[in-house]
């Protein structure tokens, strides 16, 4: 790497920081400092601005970096994250997003304490979100700190994790500055700038095939060193049933983590009415879609053009992949195309880095405020605006993922979104579609439902082979592995429905009819709803 | 677009504090019990909150109950359910047969497209198509009688919270 790359990427990244700090200014210049505001900006988004919104939060770094990564090192397993992260969208678009701007104001938490006891069910769902919340960020932190490495042309571990502080400060900043207001324009900015880049990519992958899918599969599969398998599904979860059992988890855990993902739940209160929120989703399912197409396109493309044992000797888990097929595709190393290209995705991998932090920071500072302080503090304690304490929450699991970043530099951001979509899966999907479909569901039922899918979820992955016991993993040192596979979703997601349910028929008191009436009628028709 | 578009927004984004979706938010729906303090500055809770939402629970059952609310509710079901029995077995069909029988997903189409290739662009195709079919069976469906229900679940509100002043 020469040093242009370099310059070049950082002026650009500086643009974008600067542009979103100007963002940040100009929409909080009069802040009115309701939680309105502060969370959901106002409510006052357009669909279609909502919905580059979700798409600017879903499209992480771990999408555009991680899945090109993977297609370009295992080929075929690679596209299993892009199909599972798309389908997941359908969940989302059918069970959830309309029923959650209806019934609820700021987090999960509302959807079900509005039907039960608000005390345990606030805590229960408020603690879950913010672990699925610190999960993913620890995601993106990887990601950053993974870019930053390529960036600066070496392993400076020290360069590394300047970035992963820089960028942890920026978030804070945004958040705590702008609320949701300013969060939301900078996914928007970001979208924009990412689907632009992804589909300049595109483009010239496709142009350097003249247009021919099958000849860019056929360079890819040869590049590959796998031949034909290097286009079959099996290369990466095909040996042992260990193995296949891990797919079909990592599988589950896509399409069903999505719907619990708070930072993606809190979007939906940006709009006016379900409507709205409907058609955001719609939005965002043609942006995401076409996203993930082309990400297809640039992991095959990346095999092909680079050659994946490059992508594995720039960084083991290919996370570079994208990256380094900018850098050929503009002409290689010297040339001045090269140099712009690869600049101009390194940026702009950083400014979705950047945005992805700034949105789950939000969502799970509001979870913090929201649901675990509102619920926790003493009752004569001095009382404290409930936005001002999500100013500091947001400081402070800032400071949570930056630490757990530079611990997990090495592991493969898709595969830590991956936990991240399963434990969500396993703790907050049960319980919310209990308390939106179930007329019997109770405050025990929703209480066991979160940590019947939490702890088993947690703990799983704490006795999994990413943990300890294996080459790779988090503390190669020690064996304390158990639990045979990577994703604990396979166990964990039935296990909370399951606790759901046993927690609900063993409840001593009834479902209340009156508040369950309340939660089905706002639900599909939106009377009363914030 | 339908016609009550501008209406269904327009209601909200004035901001009002007159607006009836205002004046709901304040019913203790998202407030903390035991605390008393709201959430938003914004909005203050009024100070007959517990009467209020008890007025509002039957109003609720009633709407509930009412054969409108049920033929909502069925349209909403008769789509959703089937929906996604169909795209959730369609989903892990594809993933267990990926796992479980490589050799019939490698199995060449066309040069070097497989059978793989093929089931991975068609799970595209087919969220793409839902996604449509979902957005088209909701406009025409159900937001008209949706958005009726909460206009008459609002009048009723209305007509308690004047009966009630009257009789204080």
């Amino acid at each position: 790497m020469t040093g242009d790359h370099q310059t070049l990427a950082l002026v650009l990244f500086g643009v974008f920081v600067a542009v979103t700090l100007a963002i940040t200014t100009y929409v909080s210049r009069n802040r009115h400092g309701s939680a309105e505001e502060f969370y959901a900006g106002g409510r006052l988004f357009s669909p279609m601005e909502n919905g580059f919104a979700i798409a600017g939060d879903y499209m992480s770094a771990a999408s555009f970096l991680g899945i090109s990564g993977l297609i370009a090192l295992y080929g075929y397993d690679g596209m299993l994250y892009s199909v599972g992260f798309l389908v997941a969208w359908l969940v989302v678009l059918f069970l959830v997003a309309e029923l959650v701007r209806n019934c609820g104001r700021f987090t999960l938490a509302d959807v079900v304490a509005a039907r039960m006891r608000e005390r345990p069910v606030r805590i229960a769902a408020g603690t879950s979100s913010v672990t699925v919340s610190v999960l993913y960020l620890v995601a993106q932190m990887v990601g950053a700190g993974s870019l930053v490495a390529l960036l600066l042309g070496g392993t400076s571990e020290a360069a590394q994790a300047w970035t992963v502080i820089g960028v942890g400060a920026l978030m804070v900043i945004y958040v705590s500055w702008g609320g949701m207001r300013a969060t939301t324009w900078i996914q928007i900015v970001k979208a924009v700038l990412l689907m632009a880049g992804a589909i300049a990519l595109t483009v010239l992958v496709l142009t350097r095939f003249h247009g021919d899918f099958d000849q860019l599969l056929r360079t890819a599969a040869d590049r590959s060193g796998h031949g034909g398998q290097f286009l079959a599904p099996g290369l990466k979860y095909g040996g042992d049933w260990t193995a296949r059992f891990d797919f079909i988890s990592l599988g589950l855990a896509l399409v069903l983590g999505t719907a619990g993902l708070p930072h993606i739940l809190s979007r939906f209160y940006t709009v006016p009415t379900a409507r709205a929120a409907r058609r955001s989703v719609v939005w965002s399912i043609g942006l995401i879609g076409s996203f993930y197409l082309m990400t297809i396109v640039l992991g095959f493309g990346a095999a092909a053009v680079v050659g994946t044992d490059a992508v594995r000797g720039s960084n083991a888990a290919g996370n570079t992949a994208v990256p380094l097929l900018a850098l050929d595709l503009g002409g290689g190393a010297d040339s001045t195309g090269g140099t712009v290209l690869f600049a101009v995705v390194a940026a702009v991998a950083f400014a979705t880095i950047l945005a992805v932090v700034a949105g789950i920071t939000l969502a799970s500072s509001a979870s913090v405020a929201h649901d675990l302080y509102a619920s926790l503090r003493r009752k004569h304690a001095k009382q404290r605006s409930e936005v001002a304490v999500a100013r500091v929450a947001a400081a402070g699991i800032g400071a949570v993922a930056i630490g757990l970043g530079l611990v997990a530099r090495d592991l493969n951001v898709a595969f830590l979104v991956g936990l991240a979509f399963a434990v969500a899966a396993s703790a907050n999907l049960p319980v919310l579609l209990y308390s939106l479909f179930w007329r019997r569901f109770t405050t025990r039922g929703a209480v066991w439902s979160v940590y019947g899918g939490l702890l088993p979820a947690l703990l799983l992955v704490a006795l999994s082979p990413v943990v300890s016991g294996s080459a790779g993993a988090l503390f190669p040192g020690v064996d304390f592995q158990y639990f045979p596979l990577e994703n604990p979703g396979l166990v964990s997601i039935p296990l909370g429905f399951l606790a759901g349910w046993l927690g609900t028929i063993t409840s001593p008191d009834s479902a209340d009819e009156a508040k369950h009436a309340e939660t089905e009628v706002r639900s599909l028709t939106g009377a009363g709803a914030a | 677009m339908e016609k009550h578009d501008g209406r269904d927004a327009g209601q909200i984004r004035t901001g009002d504090l007159k607006d009836p979706w205002y004046d709901e938010l304040a019913s203790g729906w998202g407030e903390l019990d035991g605390t008393g303090t709201p959430t938003t500055p914004a909005v203050p809770a009024p100070a007959v909150a517990p009467e209020r939402s008890v007025c509002a629970a039957d109003i609720y059952l009633e709407v509930q109950a009412s054969a409108a609310f049920q033929e909502v509710r069925r349209r909403y079901r008769r789509f959703v359910i089937p929906g996604v029995v169909a795209f959730f077995t369609w989903y892990v069909a594809y993933v267990v047969t990926a796992t479980a029988a490589p050799g019939l997903m490698a199995r060449p189409v066309s040069g070097a497209v497989n059978v793989a290739m093929v089931a991975g662009l068609a799970q595209f195709a087919t969220t793409f198509l839902l996604t449509w079919a979902y957005a088209r069976h909701a406009r025409l469906r159900r937001d008209r009688a949706a958005l009726d229900l909460r206009w008459a679940f609002f009048e009723q509100k209305r007509e308690q919270e004047l009966k009630r002043r009257a009789e204080r």
